[in-house]
């Protein structure tokens, strides 16, 4: 979208300079007499002039406070869908907390323009004994709106919920996914000008987040209204939002395009590299043939290793041989995280060289037969003997990497395992 | 769009003398509702429902007329007993309630407040809303009584005055609330308060003329006390008013009113400060 188109369009918030401190220890939980002990220990540290030891953490201050969010600048114009994403603790919820007036920042200033609704819960203020209607009016209340308002929605919200045969039933007597439906019907048919959401579609059967989502893609599009999203499901991010915040230690790091968001947030798991240096690394100790060895492998193509369902993996390995070689063969074995086997791809004999010579193949392995889960590799190289035994020549454990959910289908890959076979085909007669 | 009407700015700085009642009024029907569903749902599932309204009372006079008026043998200035410490008993319920309520209000609704903003005394005029409607239901049986006792003889109510029964309702009310949100924003931070606190209310219950009359006490110390307390005088009044007995002086009277207004102002101020950051020391 053009700057200047965006420039014409009216804020809906504004953060400038927003700070979040949090103390950290003992204090939250305090009694009187812990906090008084505190106090004169604090004295007396002050007389003796001790200084309080630095933290390794950047965000732990001196004075034993925690920079929760650390200079904040956002400005979000109205009728954008804003996703928010970063890992645990990068500020997300805190953010979402301040706009919505459940705290106040430490330092700087939120500038709304408009009322908030803000769904960091679904069914805030639901009382279990009251029924499905009364708590819609409890709840419409909690969120800011009037009676007559409810009263005009009332319908739209019964339809909305899937929960009409038993809206006059207490609250207590629903089944969970009701009660998120329920709760979710009501915050999303409110007229505030800014919504706020935490994750709350996490909750609910597939079929009804994808009703909301399109619930709020409506709200956006139609009624020009602003929405902020917390979520760590990158696909209802992509389906929702049109621009994207990626949060990392308190502070904003990416502001823009969503699937940049998404490539850099990944990418932010420091954890999972895309090149390996083999040459520093211990062998098995029952690796005795030492005809080759693995210089590195690395991940071409990506700077991260999330997938999608269905995409390739291009990986390129680099090895040295220590005697001369033929007919070598690479295999790929997929892992789950706990260490079973989950499947194997080989490349036979694709090689021969000699000795003191470096090798280097370049392989694609399809992704599309695993369901979406972490696993990892191994990679071994490894040769027919004069038996016409395969023998390994080298082993390593190779990349880790995260097939991402598609949203359309919620995998559960402890019922399901993790290969994907080929969809069913409807056979028919032959005519 | 109708931007500005709802124009808000957030900043770390608080205004000390914003009582925000305007935003309230806002939110009146939220109060509304808070209070229909604190007064419904206590009985739900109970055999006897709202009629343990009058059980209640009904057996603390009892248990109040044996213990006090026939054990201990404490004077009611020539009321029958039962009918005193029944009207007591519903005024100093009330006061109570509004005071121990208010005073858990962070405690009570901590999973309200740290999911959705709304002016959090919201909340504290519900409760003051629940104890009033509680009190009007104890006064039914109170009344029944009084029109028997009158009828019969015994008692001479002042029927001119009872115009300014619902004004000392109010004031018992704000004096209760004042003191509870007091303690409430206390005990963000330290526990130990609220537990201290059930026990204070017992306390001030006897340091109150419940389950005597003013005029019962030999003066001295203990008597200055007891009139220095601000609950007194209004139940001296209220007394006076319902069943014709009563010490009152003005200038114990023109304390209490002093000592309400400056504990609400106080307690609202102090409520509004803590509201903003209750949640990251709770």
């Amino acid at each position: 979208m053009a700057v200047n188109e965006l420039l014409e369009r009216p804020v809906a918030l504004k953060l400038t300079n927003v700070k979040k401190v949090y103390r950290l220890g003992q204090f939250s939980s305090s009694t009187l007499k812990e906090e008084l002990q505190r106090r004169r220990e604090e004295r007396k540290e002050r007389k003796e002039g001790k200084v309080k030891k630095e933290s390794e953490s950047s965000r732990i201050l001196p004075d034993n406070t925690f920079l929760a969010l650390n200079d904040i600048n956002l400005t979000i114009y109205e009728g954008e869908a804003v996703g928010i994403i970063g890992k645990n603790g990068a500020g997300k919820s805190t953010l979402l907390k301040l706009i919505s007036r459940v705290t106040a920042p430490s330092a700087g200033e939120i500038e709304l323009y408009g009322r908030v609704t803000s769904m960091l819960e679904v069914g805030t203020g639901f009382h279990y004994e009251m029924t499905g209607k009364e708590n819609i009016y409890l709840n419409g209340a909690i969120l800011g709106m009037t009676k007559d308002e409810i009263d005009s929605k009332l319908e739209d919200i019964i339809d909305f919920s899937e929960v009409r045969d038993f809206i006059d039933t207490p609250v207590k007597r629903y089944s969970s996914g009701m009660y998120v439906k329920l709760g979710f019907s009501v915050a999303a048919h409110l007229e505030s000008e800014i919504i706020i959401m935490d994750e709350v579609l996490a909750v609910g059967d597939m079929e009804f987040q994808t009703k909301c989502l399109d619930k709020m893609k409506e709200v956006v599009e139609k009624e020009g209204r602003t929405v902020l999203y917390v979520s760590h499901n990158m696909n209802t991010i992509k389906r929702l939002c049109s621009r994207c915040i990626v949060l990392d230690e308190g502070g904003i790091v990416f502001d823009g395009n969503v699937d940049e968001a998404i490539n850099i947030y990944f990418g932010s798991d420091k954890t999972s590299k895309v090149f390996i240096d083999y040459r520093e690394i211990e062998r098995l100790p029952w690796l005795t043939d030492t005809k080759a060895r693995f210089i590195s492998a690395e991940i071409v193509g990506k700077n991260n290793t999330s997938f999608l369902r269905g995409d390739r993996m291009n990986l390129r390995f680099i090895w040295q041989n220590d005697k001369d070689i033929q007919n070598l063969s690479l295999r790929v074995e997929v892992l789950s995280t706990e260490k079973t086997a989950v499947g194997t791809a080989f490349l036979y004999d694709f090689y021969s060289g000699r000795k003191g010579e470096t090798g280097e193949v370049e392989v694609e392995l399809d992704l599309s037969y695993l369901a979406s889960e972490t696993y990892t590799l191994n990679y071994v190289l490894f040769e027919k003997n004069e038996y016409g035994i395969n023998c390994n020549v080298d082993c390593v454990y190779g990349h880790k990497f995260t097939i991402e959910p598609d949203g359309i289908i919620n995998w559960d890959t402890r019922y399901w395992g993790r290969v994907v076979l080929p969809d069913l085909k409807v056979r028919r007669e032959e005519i | 769009m109708n931007q500005d009407k709802y124009y808000v700015k957030i900043t770390s700085k608080h205004n000390l003398f914003d009582l925000k009642l305007k935003e309230v009024w806002q939110y009146r029907q939220l109060v509304l509702l808070l209070t229909k569903r604190d007064f419904t749902i206590r009985y739900k599932q109970t055999i006897l429902g709202p009629a343990w309204l009058f059980i209640r009372p009904l057996f603390t006079a009892v248990i109040y007329s044996i213990v006090f008026g026939n054990i201990a043998n404490i004077g009611t200035e020539g009321i029958p007993k039962f009918v005193f410490y029944l009207a007591g008993y519903a005024l100093w319920d009330f006061f109570s309630g509004c005071t121990y309520n208010n005073s858990q209000t962070f405690n009570y609704n901590v999973h309200l407040f740290s999911k959705v903003y709304f002016p959090r005394m919201v909340t504290s005029c519900a409760t003051i809303l629940t104890s009033a409607l509680d009190f009007l239901i104890q006064m039914t049986v109170v009344l029944v009584f009084i029109v028997a006792y009158t009828l019969r003889g015994d008692i001479v109510p002042n029927f001119i005055m009872w115009g300014l029964l619902p004004f000392l309702i109010l004031w018992l009310g704000i004096m209760g609330m004042g003191v509870g949100i007091i303690v409430s924003s206390l005990t963000t931070k330290y526990r130990d308060l609220s537990i201290l606190f059930g026990f204070i209310m017992s306390l001030w219950m006897y340091g109150t003329p419940i389950v005597y009359p003013v005029s019962f006490l030999e003066p001295g110390i203990l008597k200055n006390l007891i009139l220095f307390n601000p609950v007194t005088s209004v139940v001296e009044l209220f007394r006076f008013i319902l069943l014709g007995s009563g010490s009152i002086e003005s200038v114990y009277l023109l304390w209490s009113a002093f000592f309400t207004v400056m504990v609400a102002l106080i307690g609202i101020l102090t409520f509004n400060r803590v509201e903003k950051t209750f949640l990251d020391t709770i």
